[in-house]
């Protein structure tokens, strides 16, 4: 029987062993990101088609900077989505956050930003995990938890930014949480942070797929990971030409904004610990089987718990992102800002049914919500498509889920 | 581990010595229950049971449904404790409060529903909760190694890749993953529920098979099953419940089909039997 199962193993190798992988991972419902990529290329191409500017560094660095928003409120989401549940709150308890920064540095208090922005984030964090301590102490669903948490965490954001008196909205005068969002790395600079992200990554592929075949494990052949570490050196280069063409038309404005740094900085934490840590194998754990988690010993709860506190933690990061995007915080926050996170996560491929999902999912799917509302809005459509579109997308994505979903379970 | 020095040669637990009677081959008692009684309220589930079971041996628990089978493997799991009566293990006494303790002197149990987790791969759930790590991060390499060595020891083979996620296994599989977990935590002694409930002919034959093979490692196996062809297919001790009482046990071949339904039915043992296995 182990003879067999060795040639087999042999002889799934190749291109041919590769494809059938990508198969396999999709029968037993990892849909990859492959099809969610073409149809981000499919979405890109159609406004390109429609109107030139779409793909303009200018406008493309936009977009990036809009998807901001979208993929950090994604990954906060994605934290409870892979448990199973979710929070409606983060949208208001982001901006709760800022709100806390813009007060803090505003002229009143004139706190460094090295103080107000932590604190900001301190703040996020304990309105998440004091909301996972309710949830998870009185047994309560999140999803009403935090429905509270929507309608209560509005009121306090409304009641603070109009006790200022600044006509319900604080504008963001300090210079670091202003560059945030709008300020940019010099090209040289642009260039040094990419090519190191590039550098590390592509380091963690190669020694991984080289240790599994120095231990003999399956893996996946060489110039398959050539051919990864190529592709992702391509897109990094692609990405460093885009940020540093000139897009200023009266001055020269060139480089990475600072959010994408943000970003990946998150990326790559989430990623990590979702990956490499007993807290992320925990995460997963609980979402697919709370019960066998349970028995196997891991305390359910003390995990849960954490989850709740990255989302918080995440959400802070985000609020900053808002402000600085906006300028400013007023007293009328987008509440539809948690639905597009959902829709991110879910769109980019992580499961509303828990267990299932990834950070970088947070990240597709925010640039497909970015890009539907940026190429619509270039093509002049008007906001009813743009909702309507962003539902079929969102539609198709949980349709997939539900269906990749039952397909993973066939013997039962 | 809590207890137990390494060395053999266990402390003769109250009044029983050898259990394989007939072959004079003493095999040594992992573990004993004296007196072991359960209640709750006014129920008395479990009523001065007396069990010894050896290892390197299978020992199915059969019995009608509420006889107190499931009780009895919940108090030696660490999931209920008794109301009173002793626990002995490697001779020596030990208190059983939570599932943890049992699990920390080898006792291993995998449940009807097998407690894996679809969303992880096999290795994933082979590891789940005790993961190796280096540098602060898990270590892939070291779990996945083995996980293969563990399945092919025990002749495991029809898993594709240990890398697939557990949802796309079948139930003999399944299973097979839940026991070979248990092993790999160096248990000494793995009770199951009804491992072969779910599973169809050929399946089954493959988990009695790695049953037989847990036993002839040295490892103590204690089997819950309804089904009698099985039991005698692979235990080599009986020990049937009637009523939360114990009232019959030894070797399997002490016993036949008839007599074994006999017993099950009425609780009443026959004499041929009681007289070989007291």
């Amino acid at each position: 029987m182990s003879d067999t199962s060795e040639t087999a193993v042999a002889t799934r190798v190749g291109v041919d062993g590769a494809l059938r992988g990508q198969l396999k991972r999709l029968r037993q419902g990892d849909k990859g990101l492959l099809p969610i990529l073409l149809g981000l290329i499919v979405l890109v191409i159609y406004f390109d088609i429609r109107n030139s500017v779409f793909l303009s560094s200018g406008n493309l660095t936009n977009l990036f900077v809009q998807a901001t928003i979208f993929i950090l409120l994604a990954m906060a989401e994605i934290w409870l989505l892979l448990l199973g549940e979710i929070d409606l709150s983060v949208g208001f308890v982001s901006a709760l956050g800022a709100t806390t920064a813009v007060i803090l540095l505003d002229n009143q208090f004139h706190w460094p930003w090295f103080a107000a922005l932590p604190l900001a984030i301190l703040v996020t964090t304990a309105i998440g995990t004091m909301q996972g301590f309710i949830i998870i102490k009185l047994r309560l669903p999140s999803f009403i938890v935090t429905l509270a948490g929507l309608l209560g965490w509005e009121g306090v954001l409304i009641f603070f930014v109009d006790r200022q008196g600044t006509g319900g909205t604080i504008p963001v005068q300090e210079k670091v949480l202003y560059n945030l969002v709008n300020g940019n790395l010099s090209p040289i600079w642009t260039w040094i942070f990419v090519l190191a992200c590039l550098a590390v990554l592509i380091y963690l592929i190669v020694r991984r797929d080289q240790s599994r075949r120095s231990s003999g494990l399956d893996s996946v052949p060489q110039f398959i990971t050539i051919a990864k570490a190529a592709m992702l050196l391509i897109a990094g280069v692609v990405l460093v030409l885009v940020f540093n063409q000139n897009r200023g038309t009266f001055t020269v404005l060139q480089g990475m904004p600072y959010a994408i740094p943000v970003d990946i900085a998150m990326l790559a934490a989430g990623s990590f610990i979702l990956t490499r840590t007993r807290a992320g194998r925990y995460i997963y754990a609980i979402g697919g089987n709370a019960e066998a988690a349970r028995r196997a010993g891991v305390n359910v709860n003390r995990y849960r718990l954490l989850a709740f506190m990255f989302t918080g933690f995440t959400a802070g990061v985000a609020g900053l992102i808002y402000a600085s995007r906006l300028g400013g915080i007023s007293d009328n926050v987008d509440s539809n800002l948690v639905l597009l996170a959902v829709a991110s996560a879910v769109i980019g491929g992580t499961s509303l049914f828990g267990g299932r999902g990834k950070m970088i999912h947070a990240v597709i799917g925010g640039l497909v919500i970015a890009t539907i509302y940026n190429g619509m809005a270039l093509i002049n459509m008007s906001a009813a498509t743009q909702y309507i579109a962003t539902a079929l997308v969102l539609l198709v994505a949980v349709a997939m889920d539900a269906v990749a979903r039952r397909g993973s379970t066939p013997s039962r | 581990m809590t207890t137990t020095p390494e060395s053999t040669s266990p402390l003769t637990p109250p009044n029983g010595v050898s259990v394989s009677g007939d072959s004079g081959v003493a095999s040594s008692t992992l573990l004993s229950l004296r007196g072991i009684t359960k209640s709750f309220g006014a129920v008395e589930a479990l009523k001065h049971v007396d069990l010894d079971i050896p290892a390197g041996q299978v020992t199915a628990l059969i019995g009608d449904n509420g006889a107190g089978k499931s009780t009895l493997i919940k108090a030696i799991a660490g999931i209920y404790a008794p109301t009173s009566g002793d626990i002995y293990w490697e001779g020596r006494k030990v208190t059983l409060h939570t599932p943890r303790d049992a699990e920390n002197l080898g006792i291993a149990t995998v449940y009807q529903d097998l407690a894996l987790c679809d969303n992880l791969d096999i290795v994933q759930n082979m590891y789940l909760g005790h993961e190796e790590s280096r540098h602060l991060t898990l270590d892939e390499i070291k779990m996945e190694l083995n996980t293969k060595r563990v399945l092919s020891e025990l002749s495991v083979s029809t898993v594709q890749s240990v890398r697939q996620l557990v949802g796309s296994l079948s139930g003999g599989q399944r299973q097979a993953i839940a026991v070979a977990r248990a092993v790999m935590h160096e248990s000494k002694l793995v009770i199951m529920d009804e491992p072969t409930a779910a599973l169809g002919v050929s399946q089954t034959a493959q988990v009695l098979d790695l049953i037989k093979r847990l036993a002839s490692r040295g490892i103590a196996v204690l089997v819950i099953s309804h089904n009698l062809v099985d039991v005698f297919e692979v235990a080599d001790r009986i020990a049937v419940m009637y009523l939360g009482n114990l009232v019959s046990s030894g070797p399997a071949a002490n016993y036949d089909t008839s007599s074994a339904v006999e017993i099950i039915t009425t609780g009443g043992s026959r004499s041929d039997v009681t007289a070989s296995a007291k």
